[in-house]
């Protein structure tokens, strides 16, 4: 099936590609809505952004490859990055993500089977005088500890469960 | 050029506390915004130029180049466009102040770029901002729309005729591309592998025209330099070092966070009288002064002003003024080890000394710091990073290696305990 950019996508598309006065200019940032419509940074995705502004599909794959938040894989609903850099470190952060990992039962680089959680050691969050710090879907939390993940967690689950029901899983 | 007392100042670029926002353009203007703009607007370009330079700004970024001097190398008009970028990227390691602005208080970082833009003559403005500040990146676009529904920007500024347009660029989790020409390159769309230079950017920069990058720090300095005059600016810091500056605290302290008071307070100011001291009064092992590339010093340096001079005096570095702090029950190697393990990550390969040099400075001191290490390796570390430094197109390279040679000079007896010992006499795993 041909992707396609949904009616709101397409919108932020004109609007992104009109701030430059050079296509691939724009490519990051629809490498983003790309990535936000399709999941992830696929290679029919990527053919897609290629045709979308005129570019050679080497050079779309050639930038795309650069970047770490430019995702060319799946990931879990709630993508977990904790900052294991010096500041983090130096305020626990080693132990931070041990606990994510029995929590959650999976290493940095895994989803749960229930596809709810990823785990990620990140470089620096710029949170230093708030360590340590992790992002779930870029969002910030800061002066992490661990029974602050475990309410984190469990309110994530809770917003992941379908309406008036149990938790997925448990 | 006092220490500043014992009490951080706040109010001239740190406006908010922690959890507090100025987010309403309102509120900016209630609280004397756009003031500066508009003297700035009274005045010809090339006087507000002029104006920046008699202020003594220093690039805010972490090298300390004059702005005004900077904004000098632009060329004549000879009809290209010329554009300014904002370095938004923030990701040098402990490094967390324009993080600040860009969420808390984005006005008078805006109100800096308009004032700059009208000096420089650029009609195009692009903030470059670290992806991974999503909430930051929301904050701008909606203060940038909030400010052309104003009249702030558009055909004309505060009633100025002068065509002007701000846009948010969102980087993509590469530190490179705090590089300036690195974050050109990532801009246009591409990798951000740094450029050769010359040519400068101010010559050849966004798809070859003329450009400038400043810091977002710098240009709240713009900001309060024009509101303030050039003269009033450079009292508040140092000699030929303008201004008041915004330190960062993190690490083994009680007290870490953002502090401001004039440039040039000492480290044991920021440390022990803002900071209140190590956690549970432990003796420092070290200080690293302005982000992690910057040289690691020790409590002997306590005394040290942190300007840009004063620092690269004692050995270090000012860098971004963001203290990271260690006490003596933390194994220096496992911090190393962080260090190196991050250069690494983030070289972008182009030059093979920075590739490959990182790569072995992780894996001896990630050996060492597991009791793997062997006799000789603090003259390979040594030896590595001394093949790095100078021989890279960028300053990575540098930024890779200066932490490394500082460490082992440093703590070179624990370094060696840790080879004798064949493990960790901190206890790390």
């Amino acid at each position: 099936m041909a992707l396609e950019f949904s009616a709101e996508r397409e919108r932020e598309f004109q609007e992104v590609v009109a701030r430059y006065p050079d296509r691939q200019a724009a490519l990051i940032p629809v490498l983003y809505l790309a990535d936000r419509e399709f999941g992830f940074l696929s290679p029919e995705a990527m053919e897609y952004v290629a045709r979308r502004l005129d570019l050679p599909l080497t050079r779309v794959v050639n930038t795309a490859s650069f970047y770490t938040m430019l995702r060319k894989r799946q990931t879990g609903r709630f993508h977990i990055q904790v900052c294991v850099n010096v500041a983090c470190h130096l305020r626990g952060a080693d132990g931070l993500l041990r606990h994510l990992e029995r929590r959650l039962g999976i290493s940095p680089g895994e989803i749960t089977p229930d596809g709810l959680f990823s785990l990620e050691g990140v470089q620096c969050l710029a949170a230093c005088g708030n360590a340590p710090a992790l992002q779930v879907n870029y969002e910030y939390h800061e002066g992490m500890t661990e029974e602050a993940v475990d309410r984190l967690i469990d309110r994530l689950r809770a917003e992941a469960a379908p309406k008036g029901g149990e938790a997925t899983r448990e | 050029m006092s220490d500043g007392g014992k009490t951080p100042s706040r109010g001239h670029l740190l406006r908010c506390g922690p959890g507090e926002a100025i987010l309403d353009l309102r509120l900016h203007e209630t609280m004397g915004g756009f003031q500066a703009l508009r003297k700035a607007l009274a005045m010809d370009p090339p006087r507000v130029v002029e104006e920046v330079r008699k202020a003594g700004i220093r690039g805010r970024g972490g090298a300390g180049f004059p702005a005004g001097v900077k904004w000098g190398f632009l060329p004549k008009d000879d009809g290209r466009p010329r554009y300014l970028v904002i370095n938004a990227d923030e990701g040098e390691p402990c490094t967390f102040k324009d993080r600040y602005f860009i969420e808390q208080d984005p006005f008078p970082l805006l109100e800096g770029i308009l004032i700059s833009a009208w000096a420089i003559q650029a009609h195009r403005v692009y903030i470059y901002v670290r992806g991974e500040f999503q909430k930051g990146i929301r904050t701008l676009e909606k203060a940038i729309a909030d400010l052309r529904r104003a009249g702030y920007l558009g055909r004309t500024v505060a009633g100025r005729p002068f065509a002007l347009d701000v846009f948010v660029h969102p980087g993509a989790g590469a530190y490179i591309c705090g590089e300036e020409s690195a974050l050109l390159e990532s801009l246009e769309g591409k990798a951000g592998r740094p450029r050769n230079k010359p040519p400068f950017p101010a010559s050849v920069g966004l798809w070859g025209c003329p450009t400038i990058i400043n810091n977002v720090e710098t240009m709240a300095c713009v900001r309060l330099a024009l509101l303030h005059g050039a003269e009033a600016f450079l009292a508040m810091g140092r000699p030929g070092d303008g201004g008041p500056k915004v330190y960062g605290l993190s690490g083994q302290v009680k007290r870490p966070g953002l502090y401001e008071g004039p440039m040039g307070v000492t480290l044991r100011t920021l440390i022990m009288d803002w900071g209140g001291g190590t956690l549970g009064d432990r003796p420092i092992k070290g200080i690293i002064p302005g982000g992690t590339s910057t040289p690691v010093l020790g409590p002997e340096h306590l005394d040290v002003p942190m300007d840009f001079d004063s620092m690269k005096a004692a050995g270090s570095m000012l860098g971004t003024a963001a203290a990271t702090v260690f006490t003596d029950d933390t194994c220096p190697v496992g911090v190393l080890l962080r260090i190196a393990r991050f250069y690494a990550h983030e070289s972008c390969g182009q030059c093979t000394p920075c590739r490959d040099g990182t790569g072995w400075l992780e894996r001896i001191v990630e050996a060492i710091e597991h009791g793997e290490g062997r006799p000789g390796d603090c003259e390979r570390l040594l030896s590595a990073a001394r093949m790095i430094t100078g021989n890279t197109i960028c300053a990575l390279g540098d930024a890779a290696a200066f932490p490394v040679i500082s460490f082992v000079n440093r703590f070179r007896q624990d370094f060696e305990d840790h080879i004798a010992a064949h493990r960790c006499p901190f206890g790390a795993v």
